[in-house]
């Protein structure tokens, strides 16, 4: 299941949605991403602009593409988009799956590839004024090792 | 044919999205965006370096040598930072 919403989410209820729906699970993992305040807290905010109907087409196809190489019991992917501070989330991911090992993986090839594919772009607010976070290497190299 | 723009090349061309007659000459992403480049000095200082420029047709990422038409959903764009 995705999800792209202005609001904020709580992992504690999407775990429970999940675990109350299904009495098979026998492992979840979960990744919460943060709006990071920089050095000497220089950040004021963080913008996410997003391709309204891209970004859910493209989350889509990485939650299938999990489904098939793992196997999961359930997904979610929680994206935000606006205006967002320091210490706000960004991103919520949890797979679920009878085994550890399935849930761990897929959990880290999602926030992997859809930092890379889904089409959103943040703009950094800070005490040196208004920038575009550029696309960095090391997000690239890990997506490009889960290609199969 | 409509082309939207996200993220600084929306802020360097100035628009989110545009309007453009289609030509015979454009048939690939590339003819497009060299005629962008011929539409003003902003879109050509948005458009100049190719290697941080992305294109969806019908919201899937291409490559430049992709066949386009008028009836294609256009959108250019930086580098993904989604996460």
């Amino acid at each position: 299941m995705i999800k792209v919403q202005k609001n904020d989410f709580n992992i504690g209820h999407e775990i429970s949605e999940i675990t109350s729906k299904n009495q098979n699970i026998g492992g979840i993992s979960t990744f919460i991403g943060i709006v990071r305040g920089g050095n000497n807290n220089s950040l004021n905010s963080m913008t996410l602009e997003h391709y309204s109907g891209m970004t859910e087409k493209m989350l889509n196809e990485i939650d299938n593409e999990a489904k098939e190489r793992w196997d999961l019991i359930e997904t979610k992917i929680i994206h935000r988009y606006g205006e967002l501070f320091p210490g706000d989330q960004i991103v919520l991911v949890i797979t679920a799956s009878e085994h550890r090992k399935n849930a761990i993986e897929s959990c880290q090839f999602l926030i992997d590839w859809l930092k890379t594919k889904a089409p959103f772009w943040k703009l950094e607010d800070s005490t040196k004024g208004k920038n575009w976070v550029e696309e960095k290497q090391s997000d690239l190299d890990a997506a490009s090792k889960w290609k199969s | 044919m409509n082309i939207r723009y996200f993220s600084w090349v929306k802020d360097k061309i100035g628009v989110d999205n545009e309007s453009i007659s289609m030509s015979k000459d454009i048939k690939t992403v590339n003819d497009l965006i060299a005629h962008l480049k011929t539409i003003s000095d902003k879109h050509n200082n948005a458009l100049s370096d190719t290697s941080i420029i992305r294109c969806a047709v019908n919201m899937e990422v291409v490559n430049f040598d992709k066949p386009i038409d008028e009836k294609d959903e256009i959108a250019i764009f930086p580098p993904m930072t989604g996460g």
